[in-house]
Order: structure tokens, then sequence, then C-alpha cells
């Protein structure tokens, strides 16, 4: 037996999830995908007292279309679902080009898109991805909900606002703005492997193609998903050319990111790859941007 | 005393009921408590795939999976695939192909391409690569394994 003793607990409904996750306070923890937190017990960094186990409630797996063209996704869903299904497509293309970045087909098979943001993982495509597109988490406990837009959600490395007794059930997408574009740009070892350093780029044109709106969200280059101030300052209202482009780049590189050195990579080299990532980025989503 | 739970597993076709402590991994569970030792363990911590099985069908770790997790699903394991007498188009490839030496990796490779053949039968280059890319190998070099999934796919649209 590789992980410590825990109690286990698999409820198939979310109002009985969240009245044992009330009962367990500190001692318990949910168990979504389980493609961390098991690694983590089997090797006991993690040790939790007691497990909630969400795979049995079927009511937290869905995609569902919102009818202001956006999406509503039930926590549970898994990653190669999110992945494949047609409708996230063609509301949002950039959601399964980012998702197949993450990990491998086995690992995508039962990690979970809600597991991923609870997670907090800075290495992490999905909690970038939902401040790209700036989502709103539901947040569930025992008697009690609130919603929490996704640049509120992230307090560091494996840290959120959520509390012991509750529940991350679901993440909504709000639709892409008329003359929007994305792009996801990251550089790894190999494939499925963490990213040294990435970005997500989502900007908006108005139709004589100046800039409305960029949101640039650099990951795996500091403690949580970085929304960058610089882009948005120096491109909203002003046509994307090549030198502004640059000046972006180069700002966020030096001012907007605070990578680490490990054995992957020197904290200089990273930076180097957040200017060209960027810069490619943002002209590849200024291309598309329609 | 340990809370153990009772789970019924169907295993390669087979209906099984046992008693576990919820911290029992799918994979010891497969190895010791079934003494299915095809399945192999290598990294313990979802990394390598050597642990690869298909649960209703989709290629999982059952390194990061808790037997407790199993109750009410299906599993295959590679015991399920084929007999030496009569293997399966993917075993006869790899072995075709020469795309294994010491053997340790190869049922997590050919559970992971079994799930993937049957989705995916006629797949490029490119595409092998990436279904193939949470799968290690340390002997091989992965070249011969890419020729033998090329192999298998046409072994297996001819069936
Ligand atoms: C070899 C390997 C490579 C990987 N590579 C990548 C990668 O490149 N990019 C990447 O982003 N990820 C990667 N991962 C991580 C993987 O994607 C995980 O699935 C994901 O980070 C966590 O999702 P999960 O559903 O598995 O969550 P779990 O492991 O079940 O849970 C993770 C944490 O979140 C909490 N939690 C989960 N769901 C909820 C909820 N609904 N409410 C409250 N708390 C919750 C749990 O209590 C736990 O603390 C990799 C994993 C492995 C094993
Ligand atoms: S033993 Fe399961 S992935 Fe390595
Ligand atoms: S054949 Fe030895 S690890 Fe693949």
């Amino acid at each position: 037996m590789k992980p410590a003793p825990f109690e286990y607990y698999a409820p198939t409904s979310v109002e009985e999830a969240l009245a044992t996750l009330q009962n367990l306070g500190y001692d318990g923890k949910v168990l979504a995908g389980g493609q961390s937190l098991i690694p983590a017990m089997n090797f006991r960094m993690a040790r939790p007292a007691a497990l909630v186990d969400l795979n049995k409630i079927k009511e937290l797996f869905y995609i569902k279309p919102t009818d202001d063209g956006g999406l509503a996704i039930g926590t549970m869903t898994r990653d190669s679902v999110v992945e494949k299904d047609p409708l996230v497509a063609e509301r949002f293309p950039i959601v399964p080009y980012v998702v197949k970045h993450i990990a491998h087909p086995q690992i995508r098979n039962r990690g979970t898109f809600g597991g991923a943001i609870a997670h907090a993982d800075p290495a992490a495509q999905i909690p970038a991805l939902s401040v790209a597109l700036q989502a709103r988490f539901l947040v569930r406990k025992q008697g009690g909900e609130r919603w929490v837009n996704a640049e509120e959600f992230f307090m560091g490395p494996f840290m959120t606002v959520l509390e012991p007794e509750e529940m991350l059930a679901e993440v909504a997408l709000p639709p892409m703005a008329k003359g929007s574009g994305a792009s996801y740009q990251q550089v790894s070892r190999q494939k499925g492997g963490y990213a040294q350093a990435a970005v997500i780029s989502v900007v908006v044109v108005d139709e004589n193609k100046r800039c409305k709106d960029a949101r640039v969200v650099l990951f795996s280059v500091g403690e949580t998903p970085i929304l960058s101030q610089a882009a948005r300052k120096i491109l909203m209202g002003n046509l994307p050319t090549p030198e502004a482009i640059a000046e972006v780049a180069e700002k966020i590189s030096k001012e907007e990111v605070d990578p680490g050195t490990d054995i992957h990579g020197t904290a200089e080299y990273r930076r180097h790859l957040v200017k060209v990532l960027v810069r490619r980025g943002l002209t590849e989503a200024f291309e598309r941007a329609k | 005393m340990a809370q153990t739970v009772k789970i019924n597993v169907t295993v390669n076709g087979e209906q099984v009921e046992r008693e576990v402590e919820p911290r029992l991994l799918l994979s010891d569970f497969i190895r010791h408590d079934l003494g299915l030792t095809g399945t192999h363990v290598g990294c313990e911590h979802g990394l390598c795939g050597a642990c690869t099985i298909l649960m209703d069908g989709e290629a999982v770790r059952s390194c990061t999976i808790f037997a407790v997790q199993a109750d009410g699903h299906e599993l295959q394991t590679v015991e399920s695939l084929g007999t030496p007498d009569n293997l399966h188009p993917i075993q006869q490839a790899f072995i075709e192909k020469h795309a294994l030496q010491c053997g340790f990796c190869t049922p997590g490779f050919l559970m992971t391409l079994v799930d993937y053949l049957g989705d995916n039968p006629n797949p490029t280059e490119e595409e092998i690569r990436e279904a193939i890319d949470g799968n290690f190998c340390r002997c091989t070099g992965y070249f011969n394994i890419i020729e033998a999934v090329k192999l298998a796919a046409e072994k297996m649209a001819s069936h």
C-alpha cells in the first residue's frame, strides 16, 4: 500500500457531498480525476484523513450551451470530453487546442476540467485559460453558493479561495466577443510535458482592426496565471503593429513575469521564451481576430 | 480495523467481487489480488504508462485510480488481448517489427494502442507519436514501435 490510510466517501449527489465536506471540515479532501492528488498520495506528500470522491455524482458531468452563446461545464467533465466536444470546438476553438497540450491521452481520460482549476498548479493550462476567457466559477457549500471570477480565484501556487467545506461545481464561460481571436503558445521539453513558459492570448478588434481588448495570460513563469496589464495599456485603441506587439513582449518579459530556475531551464531563459511566445501569440491572435 | 469496501468489477469479461481497503491502488489490486501480473508498474505516479489498462473501453493509468473507484466498471488488461497461438494484430505487429526488447513497457503500449486504433484506424506518423506520448520505453528508441503501429493499423484494416 503506497498511500496512507484514509476514510473514503463516495456520495452520489452534490447535496450529499456538500454535507460530507461540511462534517469533515479540514479533514476532508475532494477526489476528482485523481491525476494530481493520487500521485501526491502515493509519495505520501499528501495524507488526507478523508476523501470525498465526486466520480459517482452524475450531475457534475456536463457541457451545456448557455443562451448568451457561452458554455457551462460541470466540474467533473473529463479533459478528454472537453477536448472532443463539438460544441466546445464551435464556440471556443481555443479550448480543445489548449486542452490537447495537457499531459497524455490516458491522463486526459481521467483528469477533470474543474479539478485542474481547484488544483491551481502554476504550470497548468486550464487555470490560465479560464483567466483568459473571463470564466466564472460556481462554488458551493452546504446551504450556500457563490460565484467567483477566475481572476480572483487563484491565490498562489496550489492555493485558491476555496474553503475546506466548499466545492467547485461549475465553470461558466461567457461568449467570445465579436471580432475576437485567440492563440496558444508553449514551449516544453517534450510532448505532454509541463510548459517551461506559455501564453494564452485573447484579443478583440473593432471594424477598423484597432484593438478593443487584449487578454494576455502567462503561466509557468510565476506563482499564478498572470494577466498582463501592459498588453492592454499599449494596445487598446491602437492598431496592433509589429512594433506595438514587440513593445508588449519586451515589457511583459522584463516587468510582469517572475520565472524561477530549475533543472529544466534558467529564469533568464524563461524570460527569453516569454518574449518570443508573446510576440508569436499576439501576432497569431490578431491575424485570427474577426 | 481499517475500513474495507466491497467492490464488484468486471475484469476481462469476468465478474469479480472483493473486499478492498480504499487506499489500495487499482494497479496493485490487479497484480496482487487478482494475480494478473501482465499489468506492469513503473513509476506509480502517472508518468510512465506501464500500468495502462482499459476502464470502460478507455485507456487509463491504473496506478492513479483506487480499486474502490472501479466498482461497477469494466476493466480490460493485457491478458484479454490474445493467446500465444492467437495473438492480437497489435501484438503480432510488435513481434514482426521488433518493437520490444525487455518488454517491460509493452503491456502499457498495447493497451494504449487498442483504445487508440479502435477510434483512429488510420493514423499518420505524427498522430501515432501523439497517441503514445504518455508511454515510456527505455529500450527501443520508439522507432520500431511506430513501425509496429503502422503495421497493426494495416492488419486491423484487412481483418
Ligand atoms: C504525468 C502527468 C502529467 C501531467 N501534465 C499536466 C500538464 O501538462 N498540464 C496540466 O495542467 N496538468 C497536468 N497534469 C495534471 C492533470 O491534468 C490533473 O488531472 C489536474 O491537474 C488535476 O485534475 P484532477 O481532476 O485529476 O484532480 P485531482 O487530482 O482529483 O485533485 C487535485 C486537487 O484539486 C482538488 N479538487 C479537485 N476537484 C475539486 C472540486 N470540484 N472542488 C474542490 N476541490 C477540488 C482536490 O481536492 C485536490 O487537492 C499531469 C498529471 C500527470 C500525472
Ligand atoms: S506505473 Fe502507472 S504510470 Fe507509471
Ligand atoms: S522494451 Fe524495454 S522499456 Fe520498452
